[in-house]
Protein backbone atom coordinates (compact mmCIF):
# COMPACT_ATOMS: atom_id res chain seq x y z
CA UNK A 1 0.00 0.00 0.00
CA UNK A 2 2.63 2.23 1.02
CA UNK A 3 4.73 1.69 -1.88
CA UNK A 4 1.75 2.01 -4.17
CA UNK A 5 0.90 5.91 -2.69
CA UNK A 6 4.65 6.19 -3.25
CA UNK A 7 4.88 5.17 -6.55
CA UNK A 8 1.36 7.49 -7.27
CA UNK A 9 3.35 10.70 -5.72
CA UNK A 10 6.55 10.31 -7.84
CA UNK A 11 4.68 10.14 -10.44
CA UNK A 12 2.96 13.26 -9.89
CA UNK A 13 5.42 14.90 -8.51
CA UNK A 14 8.75 14.62 -9.56
CA UNK A 15 8.22 15.39 -13.27
CA UNK A 16 8.31 19.11 -11.91
CA UNK A 17 12.37 18.16 -10.10
CA UNK A 18 13.70 16.01 -13.20
CA UNK A 19 15.07 16.85 -16.36
CA UNK A 20 12.51 16.76 -19.53
CA UNK A 21 12.02 13.30 -20.86
CA UNK A 22 11.88 14.07 -24.49
CA UNK A 23 14.90 16.81 -24.59
CA UNK A 24 18.24 15.13 -26.03
CA UNK A 25 20.91 17.31 -24.04
CA UNK A 26 23.76 16.20 -25.86
CA UNK A 27 23.26 14.12 -28.95
CA UNK A 28 27.11 13.88 -29.42
CA UNK A 29 28.70 13.40 -26.12
CA UNK A 30 25.70 12.33 -23.75
CA UNK A 31 24.96 9.15 -25.69
CA UNK A 32 24.70 5.70 -23.51
CA UNK A 33 25.94 7.13 -20.40
CA UNK A 34 26.16 4.77 -17.65
CA UNK A 35 24.37 5.97 -13.86
CA UNK A 36 25.61 8.37 -12.77
CA UNK A 37 25.39 11.69 -10.34
CA UNK A 38 24.33 13.56 -13.20
CA UNK A 39 22.02 10.90 -14.45
CA UNK A 40 20.97 8.47 -12.00
CA UNK A 41 19.39 6.18 -14.19
CA UNK A 42 21.95 6.69 -16.99
CA UNK A 43 21.01 8.12 -20.32
CA UNK A 44 19.61 6.60 -23.47
CA UNK A 45 20.95 6.80 -27.31
CA UNK A 46 19.23 9.60 -28.06
CA UNK A 47 20.98 10.93 -23.92
CA UNK A 48 17.89 11.30 -23.05
CA UNK A 49 17.51 11.19 -19.07
CA UNK A 50 16.66 7.50 -18.36
CA UNK A 51 15.18 8.24 -14.36
CA UNK A 52 12.76 10.87 -15.86
CA UNK A 53 11.73 8.72 -18.79
CA UNK A 54 11.06 6.12 -16.16
CA UNK A 55 8.97 8.48 -13.98
CA UNK A 56 7.13 10.31 -16.77
CA UNK A 57 6.40 6.27 -17.99
CA UNK A 58 5.15 6.04 -14.39
CA UNK A 59 2.61 8.49 -15.30
CA UNK A 60 1.28 7.79 -18.56
CA UNK A 61 1.35 3.80 -17.28
CA UNK A 62 -0.71 4.42 -14.13
CA UNK A 63 -3.04 7.04 -15.85
CA UNK A 64 -3.69 4.41 -18.50
CA UNK A 65 -3.99 1.84 -16.09
CA UNK A 66 -6.83 3.45 -13.57
CA UNK A 67 -8.90 4.83 -16.46
CA UNK A 68 -9.29 1.58 -18.50
CA UNK A 69 -9.90 -0.06 -15.68
CA UNK A 70 -12.87 2.30 -14.54
CA UNK A 71 -13.90 1.43 -17.37
CA UNK A 72 -13.94 -1.95 -17.47
CA UNK A 73 -15.44 -2.39 -14.05
CA UNK A 74 -18.09 0.09 -14.83
CA UNK A 75 -18.67 -2.50 -18.14
CA UNK A 76 -18.60 -5.46 -15.94
CA UNK A 77 -20.50 -4.28 -13.45
CA UNK A 78 -23.63 -3.59 -15.37
CA UNK A 79 -23.42 -6.66 -17.31
CA UNK A 80 -23.16 -8.70 -14.72
CA UNK A 81 -26.21 -7.18 -12.55
CA UNK A 82 -28.16 -6.85 -15.32
CA UNK A 83 -27.32 -10.96 -16.36
CA UNK A 84 -27.51 -11.93 -12.92
CA UNK A 85 -30.78 -10.00 -11.77
CA UNK A 86 -32.83 -10.39 -15.15
CA UNK A 87 -32.35 -14.14 -15.93
CA UNK A 88 -33.54 -15.28 -17.94
CA UNK A 89 -32.72 -15.13 -22.22
CA UNK A 90 -31.17 -11.83 -21.45
CA UNK A 91 -28.69 -14.09 -18.93
CA UNK A 92 -28.09 -16.73 -21.51
CA UNK A 93 -27.16 -14.30 -24.57
CA UNK A 94 -24.90 -12.04 -22.68
CA UNK A 95 -23.09 -15.02 -20.55
CA UNK A 96 -22.40 -16.66 -24.14
CA UNK A 97 -20.93 -13.70 -25.38
CA UNK A 98 -18.49 -13.28 -22.20
CA UNK A 99 -17.50 -16.91 -22.96
CA UNK A 100 -16.83 -16.69 -25.85
CA UNK A 101 -15.05 -13.27 -25.62
CA UNK A 102 -13.15 -14.69 -22.60
CA UNK A 103 -12.24 -17.74 -25.17
CA UNK A 104 -9.75 -15.36 -26.97
CA UNK A 105 -6.58 -14.09 -25.13
CA UNK A 106 -6.92 -10.83 -24.44
CA UNK A 107 -3.61 -9.62 -26.00
CA UNK A 108 -5.11 -11.45 -29.33
CA UNK A 109 -8.28 -9.46 -28.58
CA UNK A 110 -6.53 -6.36 -28.78
CA UNK A 111 -3.58 -7.39 -31.09
CA UNK A 112 -6.85 -7.48 -33.71
CA UNK A 113 -7.72 -4.19 -32.94
CA UNK A 114 -4.80 -2.34 -32.34
CA UNK A 115 -2.38 -3.41 -35.42
CA UNK A 116 -5.35 -1.56 -37.41
CA UNK A 117 -4.49 2.21 -36.44
CA UNK A 118 -2.20 3.78 -38.43
CA UNK A 119 -1.82 6.47 -35.44
CA UNK A 120 -3.45 5.28 -31.98
CA UNK A 121 -4.88 7.91 -30.09
CA UNK A 122 -4.27 7.79 -26.61
CA UNK A 123 -8.18 7.75 -25.90
CA UNK A 124 -8.80 4.99 -28.05
CA UNK A 125 -5.86 2.95 -26.54
CA UNK A 126 -7.10 3.61 -23.02
CA UNK A 127 -11.25 2.85 -24.08
CA UNK A 128 -9.74 -0.10 -25.79
CA UNK A 129 -8.19 -1.83 -22.65
CA UNK A 130 -11.11 -0.95 -21.31
CA UNK A 131 -13.55 -2.97 -23.47
CA UNK A 132 -11.64 -5.78 -23.45
CA UNK A 133 -11.04 -5.99 -20.03
CA UNK A 134 -14.60 -6.71 -18.60
CA UNK A 135 -15.81 -10.28 -19.18
CA UNK A 136 -14.17 -11.56 -16.12
CA UNK A 137 -15.49 -9.02 -13.64
CA UNK A 138 -19.26 -9.56 -15.14
CA UNK A 139 -19.42 -12.81 -14.81
CA UNK A 140 -17.78 -12.29 -10.75
CA UNK A 141 -20.62 -9.74 -10.75
CA UNK A 142 -23.21 -12.18 -11.94
CA UNK A 143 -22.80 -14.69 -9.55
CA UNK A 144 -22.86 -12.50 -6.35
CA UNK A 145 -26.24 -11.20 -8.09
CA UNK A 146 -27.29 -14.75 -7.83
CA UNK A 147 -26.55 -15.14 -4.50
CA UNK A 148 -27.52 -11.91 -3.43
CA UNK A 149 -30.92 -12.25 -4.80
CA UNK A 150 -32.40 -14.48 -2.36
CA UNK A 151 -31.83 -12.63 0.06
CA UNK A 152 -34.38 -10.82 2.53
CA UNK A 153 -33.93 -7.44 1.83
CA UNK A 154 -33.77 -7.90 -1.86
CA UNK A 155 -37.01 -10.03 -1.74
CA UNK A 156 -38.47 -7.32 0.91
CA UNK A 157 -37.78 -4.55 -1.96
CA UNK A 158 -39.55 -6.61 -4.54
CA UNK A 159 -42.58 -6.85 -2.23
CA UNK A 160 -43.03 -3.08 -1.37
CA UNK A 161 -43.25 -2.76 -5.17
CA UNK A 162 -39.64 -1.42 -5.75
CA UNK A 163 -38.70 -0.64 -9.34
CA UNK A 164 -36.15 -3.20 -10.53
CA UNK A 165 -33.65 -0.35 -11.68
CA UNK A 166 -33.72 0.85 -8.43
CA UNK A 167 -33.35 -2.45 -6.57
CA UNK A 168 -30.24 -2.77 -8.91
CA UNK A 169 -28.85 0.38 -8.05
CA UNK A 170 -29.80 0.49 -4.44
CA UNK A 171 -29.32 -2.85 -2.68
CA UNK A 172 -27.48 -4.86 -5.17
CA UNK A 173 -24.64 -2.56 -6.56
CA UNK A 174 -23.71 -1.44 -3.29
CA UNK A 175 -23.43 -5.28 -1.86
CA UNK A 176 -21.19 -6.07 -4.80
CA UNK A 177 -18.53 -3.12 -4.26
CA UNK A 178 -16.15 -5.55 -1.86
CA UNK A 179 -14.91 -8.67 -4.85
CA UNK A 180 -15.56 -5.13 -7.47
CA UNK A 181 -13.01 -3.06 -5.75
CA UNK A 182 -10.96 -6.46 -5.70
CA UNK A 183 -11.49 -7.20 -9.00
CA UNK A 184 -10.39 -3.47 -10.30
CA UNK A 185 -7.05 -3.79 -7.82
CA UNK A 186 -5.87 -6.88 -9.38
CA UNK A 187 -7.26 -5.40 -12.85
CA UNK A 188 -4.61 -2.45 -12.47
CA UNK A 189 -1.58 -4.61 -12.51
CA UNK A 190 -3.25 -6.43 -15.33
CA UNK A 191 -3.61 -3.34 -17.92
CA UNK A 192 0.17 -2.44 -16.94
CA UNK A 193 1.90 -5.50 -17.84
CA UNK A 194 -0.81 -5.59 -21.11
CA UNK A 195 -0.45 -1.94 -22.18
CA UNK A 196 3.55 -2.15 -21.36
CA UNK A 197 3.83 -5.66 -23.58
CA UNK A 198 1.45 -4.17 -26.25
CA UNK A 199 3.64 -0.95 -26.33
CA UNK A 200 7.06 -3.50 -26.80
CA UNK A 201 5.49 -5.11 -29.70
CA UNK A 202 5.49 -1.52 -31.44
CA UNK A 203 1.48 -0.99 -31.19
CA UNK A 204 0.49 0.95 -27.56
CA UNK A 205 1.67 3.76 -26.70
CA UNK A 206 3.82 5.22 -29.63
CA UNK A 207 6.66 7.08 -29.43
CA UNK A 208 8.35 9.62 -28.72
CA UNK A 209 5.96 9.54 -25.16
CA UNK A 210 7.83 7.84 -22.55
CA UNK A 211 6.31 4.10 -21.88
CA UNK A 212 7.75 1.79 -20.17
CA UNK A 213 7.13 -0.64 -22.39
CA UNK A 214 7.68 1.68 -25.17
CA UNK A 215 11.45 2.01 -23.43
CA UNK A 216 12.09 -1.75 -23.39
CA UNK A 217 11.81 -1.94 -26.98
CA UNK A 218 14.06 1.00 -28.12
CA UNK A 219 16.59 -0.52 -25.57
CA UNK A 220 16.79 -3.46 -27.17
CA UNK A 221 19.30 -2.45 -29.99
CA UNK A 222 21.46 -0.73 -27.44
CA UNK A 223 20.95 -3.68 -24.73
CA UNK A 224 24.74 -5.05 -24.45
CA UNK A 225 26.48 -0.79 -24.67
CA UNK A 226 23.64 0.62 -22.15
CA UNK A 227 21.83 -2.58 -20.06
CA UNK A 228 20.20 0.24 -17.77
CA UNK A 229 18.25 1.91 -20.62
CA UNK A 230 16.49 -1.58 -20.41
CA UNK A 231 16.83 -2.65 -16.80
CA UNK A 232 15.31 0.50 -15.04
CA UNK A 233 12.07 0.39 -16.71
CA UNK A 234 11.31 -3.20 -16.38
CA UNK A 235 12.04 -3.09 -12.57
CA UNK A 236 9.37 -0.21 -12.69
CA UNK A 237 7.09 -2.46 -14.04
CA UNK A 238 7.91 -5.10 -11.62
CA UNK A 239 7.34 -3.15 -8.44
CA UNK A 240 4.02 -1.72 -9.64
CA UNK A 241 2.72 -4.66 -10.95
CA UNK A 242 4.31 -6.25 -7.55
CA UNK A 243 2.46 -3.43 -5.23
CA UNK A 244 -0.94 -3.70 -6.84
CA UNK A 245 -1.21 -7.35 -6.59
CA UNK A 246 -0.04 -7.41 -2.87
CA UNK A 247 -2.63 -4.30 -2.30
CA UNK A 248 -5.34 -6.78 -4.36
CA UNK A 249 -4.60 -10.09 -2.35
CA UNK A 250 -4.71 -8.17 0.81
CA UNK A 251 -7.67 -6.45 -0.04
CA UNK A 252 -9.16 -9.96 -0.79
CA UNK A 253 -8.58 -11.45 2.38
CA UNK A 254 -10.08 -8.08 4.04
CA UNK A 255 -13.18 -8.57 1.95
CA UNK A 256 -14.23 -12.08 1.35
CA UNK A 257 -13.02 -14.29 4.51
CA UNK A 258 -13.45 -17.60 2.66
CA UNK A 259 -9.78 -16.71 0.97
CA UNK A 260 -8.02 -15.83 3.81
CA UNK B 1 -22.16 -39.86 -18.90
CA UNK B 2 -22.99 -39.17 -22.85
CA UNK B 3 -25.64 -36.77 -22.64
CA UNK B 4 -23.40 -34.69 -20.54
CA UNK B 5 -20.52 -35.24 -22.69
CA UNK B 6 -22.79 -34.00 -25.58
CA UNK B 7 -23.93 -30.69 -23.85
CA UNK B 8 -20.52 -30.00 -22.99
CA UNK B 9 -19.05 -30.31 -26.08
CA UNK B 10 -21.65 -28.37 -27.67
CA UNK B 11 -21.00 -25.63 -25.46
CA UNK B 12 -17.46 -25.61 -26.27
CA UNK B 13 -18.37 -25.77 -30.03
CA UNK B 14 -20.36 -22.29 -29.36
CA UNK B 15 -18.21 -20.47 -27.33
CA UNK B 16 -15.82 -21.05 -30.63
CA UNK B 17 -18.67 -19.77 -32.90
CA UNK B 18 -19.11 -16.75 -30.85
CA UNK B 19 -15.68 -16.10 -30.22
CA UNK B 20 -14.80 -16.47 -34.28
CA UNK B 21 -17.57 -14.12 -35.10
CA UNK B 22 -16.36 -11.69 -32.19
CA UNK B 23 -13.06 -11.59 -33.95
CA UNK B 24 -14.36 -10.95 -37.45
CA UNK B 25 -16.12 -7.90 -36.36
CA UNK B 26 -13.53 -7.01 -34.49
CA UNK B 27 -11.20 -7.00 -36.99
CA UNK B 28 -13.78 -5.30 -39.27
CA UNK B 29 -15.02 -2.63 -37.45
CA UNK B 30 -11.71 -0.93 -36.86
CA UNK B 31 -10.87 2.08 -39.22
CA UNK B 32 -7.77 0.38 -40.79
CA UNK B 33 -7.22 -0.90 -43.73
CA UNK B 34 -6.03 -4.36 -43.92
CA UNK B 35 -4.08 -3.87 -47.19
CA UNK B 36 -2.45 -0.44 -45.87
CA UNK B 37 0.78 -2.95 -45.57
CA UNK B 38 0.53 -3.81 -48.88
CA UNK B 39 -0.19 -0.55 -50.21
CA UNK B 40 2.57 1.23 -48.23
CA UNK B 41 5.39 -1.05 -49.95
CA UNK B 42 4.95 0.96 -53.41
CA UNK B 43 2.60 3.02 -54.98
CA UNK B 44 -0.12 1.42 -57.03
CA UNK B 45 -2.69 2.12 -59.31
CA UNK B 46 -6.15 1.93 -57.73
CA UNK B 47 -6.45 -0.95 -60.60
CA UNK B 48 -4.03 -2.70 -58.82
CA UNK B 49 -6.36 -2.04 -54.85
CA UNK B 50 -9.13 -3.28 -57.28
CA UNK B 51 -7.26 -6.73 -58.15
CA UNK B 52 -6.22 -6.91 -54.75
CA UNK B 53 -9.21 -6.09 -53.00
CA UNK B 54 -11.34 -8.82 -55.17
CA UNK B 55 -8.58 -11.24 -54.55
CA UNK B 56 -9.29 -10.86 -50.18
CA UNK B 57 -12.75 -10.36 -51.17
CA UNK B 58 -12.65 -6.84 -49.40
CA UNK B 59 -14.56 -5.43 -52.35
CA UNK B 60 -17.80 -7.42 -51.40
CA UNK B 61 -20.23 -5.98 -48.50
CA UNK B 62 -19.92 -7.16 -44.88
CA UNK B 63 -22.18 -9.68 -44.80
CA UNK B 64 -20.90 -11.92 -47.88
CA UNK B 65 -17.22 -11.24 -46.48
CA UNK B 66 -18.99 -13.11 -43.09
CA UNK B 67 -20.14 -15.81 -45.04
CA UNK B 68 -17.09 -15.99 -46.98
CA UNK B 69 -15.27 -16.24 -43.88
CA UNK B 70 -17.04 -18.99 -42.42
CA UNK B 71 -16.90 -20.94 -45.19
CA UNK B 72 -12.99 -21.21 -45.41
CA UNK B 73 -13.40 -21.43 -41.68
CA UNK B 74 -15.05 -24.55 -42.17
CA UNK B 75 -13.10 -25.72 -44.65
CA UNK B 76 -10.22 -25.20 -42.54
CA UNK B 77 -8.60 -22.32 -44.98
CA UNK B 78 -7.69 -19.46 -42.70
CA UNK B 79 -6.81 -17.40 -46.22
CA UNK B 80 -3.52 -16.12 -47.09
CA UNK B 81 -0.44 -14.30 -45.81
CA UNK B 82 0.49 -10.76 -46.96
CA UNK B 83 4.06 -11.11 -45.68
CA UNK B 84 5.38 -14.44 -46.76
CA UNK B 85 2.53 -15.26 -49.54
CA UNK B 86 1.76 -18.84 -48.34
CA UNK B 87 -1.62 -20.13 -46.99
CA UNK B 88 -1.72 -19.33 -42.99
CA UNK B 89 -2.67 -22.97 -42.57
CA UNK B 90 0.57 -23.92 -44.17
CA UNK B 91 2.59 -21.28 -42.01
CA UNK B 92 0.93 -22.93 -38.77
CA UNK B 93 2.13 -26.46 -39.60
CA UNK B 94 5.41 -25.51 -40.09
CA UNK B 95 5.69 -23.61 -37.22
CA UNK B 96 3.89 -25.34 -34.74
CA UNK B 97 6.17 -28.50 -33.72
CA UNK B 98 8.59 -25.73 -32.01
CA UNK B 99 5.91 -24.08 -30.08
CA UNK B 100 4.48 -27.61 -29.39
CA UNK B 101 8.20 -28.62 -27.88
CA UNK B 102 8.18 -25.05 -25.83
CA UNK B 103 5.05 -25.18 -24.27
CA UNK B 104 5.65 -28.74 -23.69
CA UNK B 105 8.39 -28.32 -21.87
CA UNK B 106 6.91 -25.61 -19.84
CA UNK B 107 4.19 -27.64 -19.08
CA UNK B 108 5.98 -30.58 -17.97
CA UNK B 109 8.15 -27.93 -15.62
CA UNK B 110 4.54 -26.30 -14.26
CA UNK B 111 3.19 -29.39 -13.30
CA UNK B 112 6.56 -30.97 -11.50
CA UNK B 113 7.80 -28.04 -9.94
CA UNK B 114 4.89 -25.44 -9.31
CA UNK B 115 3.06 -28.55 -7.80
CA UNK B 116 5.89 -29.78 -5.61
CA UNK B 117 6.44 -26.01 -4.40
CA UNK B 118 3.03 -25.25 -4.14
CA UNK B 119 2.49 -28.27 -2.18
CA UNK B 120 5.82 -28.08 0.27
CA UNK B 121 4.40 -24.12 0.89
CA UNK B 122 1.81 -25.33 2.28
CA UNK B 123 3.38 -28.14 4.55
CA UNK B 124 5.53 -24.63 5.80
CA UNK B 125 2.28 -22.96 6.06
CA UNK B 126 3.46 -19.38 7.40
CA UNK B 127 7.06 -20.35 7.84
CA UNK B 128 9.58 -18.46 6.23
CA UNK B 129 9.76 -21.01 3.26
CA UNK B 130 6.37 -20.23 2.71
CA UNK B 131 6.61 -16.71 2.53
CA UNK B 132 9.60 -16.65 0.39
CA UNK B 133 8.13 -18.87 -2.29
CA UNK B 134 5.18 -16.62 -2.15
CA UNK B 135 6.80 -13.54 -2.92
CA UNK B 136 8.49 -15.08 -5.83
CA UNK B 137 5.20 -16.32 -7.57
CA UNK B 138 3.90 -13.49 -7.22
CA UNK B 139 6.90 -11.41 -8.98
CA UNK B 140 6.44 -14.45 -11.09
CA UNK B 141 2.83 -12.70 -11.79
CA UNK B 142 4.38 -9.10 -11.90
CA UNK B 143 7.52 -9.92 -14.36
CA UNK B 144 7.21 -8.93 -18.40
CA UNK B 145 8.58 -11.77 -19.48
CA UNK B 146 9.77 -9.70 -22.85
CA UNK B 147 11.55 -7.85 -20.25
CA UNK B 148 12.72 -10.96 -18.35
CA UNK B 149 13.98 -12.78 -21.86
CA UNK B 150 15.92 -9.87 -22.92
CA UNK B 151 17.75 -9.52 -19.58
CA UNK B 152 18.01 -13.47 -19.41
CA UNK B 153 19.27 -13.48 -22.97
CA UNK B 154 21.90 -10.71 -22.66
CA UNK B 155 23.48 -11.86 -19.15
CA UNK B 156 23.52 -15.88 -20.19
CA UNK B 157 23.67 -15.21 -23.90
CA UNK B 158 25.71 -12.67 -24.54
CA UNK B 159 27.66 -11.35 -21.32
CA UNK B 160 28.37 -14.76 -19.71
CA UNK B 161 28.15 -16.80 -23.14
CA UNK B 162 26.51 -19.68 -21.62
CA UNK B 163 23.92 -20.74 -23.24
CA UNK B 164 22.54 -19.71 -27.02
CA UNK B 165 20.47 -16.20 -26.73
CA UNK B 166 18.60 -16.99 -29.90
CA UNK B 167 16.58 -19.38 -32.56
CA UNK B 168 16.23 -22.65 -31.83
CA UNK B 169 19.45 -24.53 -34.17
CA UNK B 170 23.00 -23.39 -34.48
CA UNK B 171 23.29 -22.37 -38.29
CA UNK B 172 26.94 -23.39 -37.34
CA UNK B 173 26.31 -26.96 -36.64
CA UNK B 174 28.01 -29.26 -40.00
CA UNK B 175 25.23 -31.03 -41.51
CA UNK B 176 26.75 -34.08 -40.74
CA UNK B 177 26.17 -33.67 -36.95
CA UNK B 178 24.17 -36.81 -35.44
CA UNK B 179 21.00 -36.72 -33.82
CA UNK B 180 22.32 -36.78 -30.44
CA UNK B 181 24.69 -33.53 -31.22
CA UNK B 182 21.32 -31.80 -33.07
CA UNK B 183 18.95 -32.66 -29.86
CA UNK B 184 21.94 -31.37 -27.82
CA UNK B 185 21.85 -28.37 -29.73
CA UNK B 186 17.95 -27.78 -29.79
CA UNK B 187 18.11 -28.88 -26.03
CA UNK B 188 20.39 -26.15 -25.48
CA UNK B 189 18.54 -23.52 -27.64
CA UNK B 190 15.60 -24.40 -25.18
CA UNK B 191 16.79 -23.37 -21.66
CA UNK B 192 16.46 -19.74 -21.67
CA UNK B 193 13.08 -19.34 -23.74
CA UNK B 194 11.72 -22.51 -21.31
CA UNK B 195 12.74 -21.11 -18.20
CA UNK B 196 11.47 -17.50 -18.61
CA UNK B 197 7.90 -18.70 -19.69
CA UNK B 198 8.13 -21.07 -16.94
CA UNK B 199 8.72 -18.30 -14.45
CA UNK B 200 5.93 -15.60 -15.51
CA UNK B 201 3.53 -18.85 -15.53
CA UNK B 202 4.73 -21.19 -12.77
CA UNK B 203 3.31 -19.34 -10.04
CA UNK B 204 -0.28 -19.86 -11.03
CA UNK B 205 0.09 -23.43 -10.49
CA UNK B 206 2.18 -22.90 -7.47
CA UNK B 207 -0.95 -20.96 -5.81
CA UNK B 208 -3.39 -23.29 -6.57
CA UNK B 209 -1.98 -26.49 -5.35
CA UNK B 210 -0.37 -24.43 -2.18
CA UNK B 211 -4.73 -23.74 -1.77
CA UNK B 212 -5.78 -27.19 -2.42
CA UNK B 213 -2.77 -28.61 -0.40
CA UNK B 214 -3.86 -27.12 2.73
CA UNK B 215 -7.28 -27.96 2.20
CA UNK B 216 -6.17 -31.68 2.24
CA UNK B 217 -4.33 -31.27 4.93
CA UNK B 218 -7.15 -30.15 7.25
CA UNK B 219 -9.58 -33.39 5.97
CA UNK B 220 -10.43 -35.56 8.59
CA UNK B 221 -8.81 -38.88 6.55
CA UNK B 222 -4.95 -36.93 7.13
CA UNK B 223 -5.87 -37.00 11.14
CA UNK B 224 -6.46 -40.61 10.64
CA UNK B 225 -3.63 -41.15 9.43
CA UNK B 226 -1.59 -39.61 11.91
CA UNK B 227 -3.25 -40.86 14.23
CA UNK B 228 -2.98 -44.60 13.00
CA UNK B 229 0.82 -43.16 14.06
CA UNK B 230 2.11 -43.22 10.39
CA UNK B 231 5.36 -41.30 9.98
CA UNK B 232 4.47 -37.66 9.01
CA UNK B 233 6.43 -37.97 5.31
CA UNK B 234 4.03 -40.76 4.50
CA UNK B 235 1.32 -38.57 5.58
CA UNK B 236 2.25 -35.46 4.21
CA UNK B 237 3.09 -37.36 0.68
CA UNK B 238 0.67 -40.10 0.30
CA UNK B 239 -2.30 -39.40 1.98
CA UNK B 240 -2.37 -35.09 1.86
CA UNK B 241 -0.86 -34.85 -1.25
CA UNK B 242 -2.22 -37.21 -3.84
CA UNK B 243 -6.04 -35.78 -3.20
CA UNK B 244 -4.84 -32.48 -3.31
CA UNK B 245 -3.59 -33.10 -7.23
CA UNK B 246 -6.93 -33.51 -8.19
CA UNK B 247 -8.46 -30.34 -8.38
CA UNK B 248 -5.05 -29.29 -10.23
CA UNK B 249 -6.68 -31.07 -13.29
CA UNK B 250 -8.78 -27.98 -13.07
CA UNK B 251 -5.95 -25.52 -13.77
CA UNK B 252 -4.38 -26.67 -16.79
CA UNK B 253 -7.57 -24.72 -18.66
CA UNK B 254 -6.41 -21.37 -16.28
CA UNK B 255 -3.15 -22.37 -17.31
CA UNK B 256 -3.54 -22.42 -21.26
CA UNK B 257 -4.15 -18.95 -22.01
CA UNK B 258 -1.08 -17.56 -19.75
CA UNK B 259 1.02 -19.87 -21.93
CA UNK B 260 -0.09 -19.15 -25.29
CA UNK B 261 -0.05 -15.67 -24.22
CA UNK B 262 3.72 -15.59 -22.92
CA UNK B 263 5.07 -17.73 -25.70
CA UNK B 264 4.32 -14.56 -28.11
CA UNK B 265 6.54 -12.40 -26.25
CA UNK B 266 9.66 -15.24 -25.28
CA UNK B 267 9.16 -16.47 -28.84
CA UNK B 268 9.48 -13.14 -29.94
CA UNK B 269 12.56 -12.32 -27.68
CA UNK B 270 14.48 -15.08 -28.37
CA UNK B 271 13.44 -15.82 -31.99
CA UNK B 272 12.28 -19.12 -31.32
CA UNK B 273 10.84 -20.44 -34.55
CA UNK B 274 7.74 -21.25 -33.37
CA UNK B 275 3.74 -19.45 -33.54
CA UNK B 276 4.61 -16.87 -30.70
CA UNK B 277 7.26 -15.50 -33.15
CA UNK B 278 4.78 -15.24 -36.38
CA UNK B 279 2.12 -13.64 -34.45
CA UNK B 280 4.90 -11.03 -33.26
CA UNK B 281 6.22 -10.59 -36.61
CA UNK B 282 2.88 -10.56 -38.09
CA UNK B 283 1.78 -7.47 -35.79
CA UNK B 284 5.00 -5.17 -36.88
CA UNK B 285 3.93 -6.36 -40.55
CA UNK B 286 0.17 -6.03 -40.13
CA UNK B 287 0.12 -9.30 -42.09
CA UNK B 288 -3.60 -9.21 -41.17
CA UNK B 289 -4.44 -13.38 -41.92
CA UNK B 290 -1.86 -14.71 -39.77
CA UNK B 291 -2.96 -12.60 -37.24
CA UNK B 292 -6.45 -13.87 -37.56
CA UNK B 293 -5.50 -17.16 -38.00
CA UNK B 294 -2.86 -17.15 -34.63
CA UNK B 295 -6.27 -15.42 -32.42
CA UNK B 296 -8.09 -18.20 -33.87
CA UNK B 297 -5.85 -21.47 -33.18
CA UNK B 298 -5.26 -19.08 -29.62
CA UNK B 299 -9.46 -19.06 -29.14
CA UNK B 300 -9.39 -22.86 -29.89
CA UNK B 301 -6.70 -24.17 -27.38
CA UNK B 302 -8.71 -22.22 -24.61
CA UNK B 303 -11.71 -24.10 -25.46
CA UNK B 304 -10.62 -26.91 -25.77
CA UNK B 305 -8.10 -26.47 -23.06
CA UNK B 306 -11.33 -25.95 -20.70
CA UNK B 307 -13.39 -28.80 -22.54
CA UNK B 308 -10.12 -31.57 -21.60
CA UNK B 309 -9.88 -30.18 -18.18
CA UNK B 310 -14.31 -30.72 -17.92
CA UNK B 311 -13.94 -34.25 -19.28
CA UNK B 312 -10.93 -35.35 -17.28
CA UNK B 313 -12.47 -34.03 -13.98
CA UNK B 314 -15.98 -35.23 -14.59
CA UNK B 315 -13.85 -39.15 -15.73
CA UNK B 316 -12.44 -38.93 -12.44
CA UNK B 317 -15.30 -37.70 -10.23
CA UNK B 318 -18.70 -38.54 -11.00
CA UNK B 319 -20.32 -36.33 -8.78
CA UNK B 320 -19.45 -33.57 -11.05
CA UNK B 321 -21.63 -34.71 -14.04
CA UNK B 322 -24.75 -35.33 -11.60
CA UNK B 323 -24.74 -31.88 -10.40
CA UNK B 324 -24.73 -30.23 -13.92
Amino acid sequence: MLTLVGLVLIAIAAPMLLPDPLAQPDILQGVNQPPGAKHWFGTDQLSRDVLSRVVTGARISLTIAFLAVAVSVTLGAMVGLVAGYWGGWVDAVLMRIVDGALAIPRLFVLLLVVAAWESLPLLVFILLLGTTGWFGTSRLIRGEVLRLKQEPYVRAAEALGAHRIRIVLRHLLPNTAGPLLVAATLGVGNVVLLEAGLSFLGVGVRPPTPTWGGMILDSQEILFVAPWTSIFPGLAIVITVLAVNLFGDALREAVDPRHA
Amino acid sequence: MTRWLIGRTAQAAITFLVAAVLMFFLMRLTPGDPLARLMGDRPMTSEEVATLRGLYGLDQPLPSQFTRFVAGLAQGDLGTSIEYRTPVTTLIRQRLPASLLLGGTVLLLNFTLGVWLGALQAVRLGKPLDRWLSTISLAGFAVPSFWLGLILAWLVGIKWQLLPALGMIDPLLPASAGLGARSLDIARHLILPAFTLSVVSIAATMRYQRTAMIDALREPYVRTARAKGLSERRVIWRHAWRTSLFPVITLFGLWLPIVVTGSVFVEHVFNWPGLGSLTAKAISGRDYPVIMGASLLAASLVVGGGWLTDVAYAALDPRTRRAQ
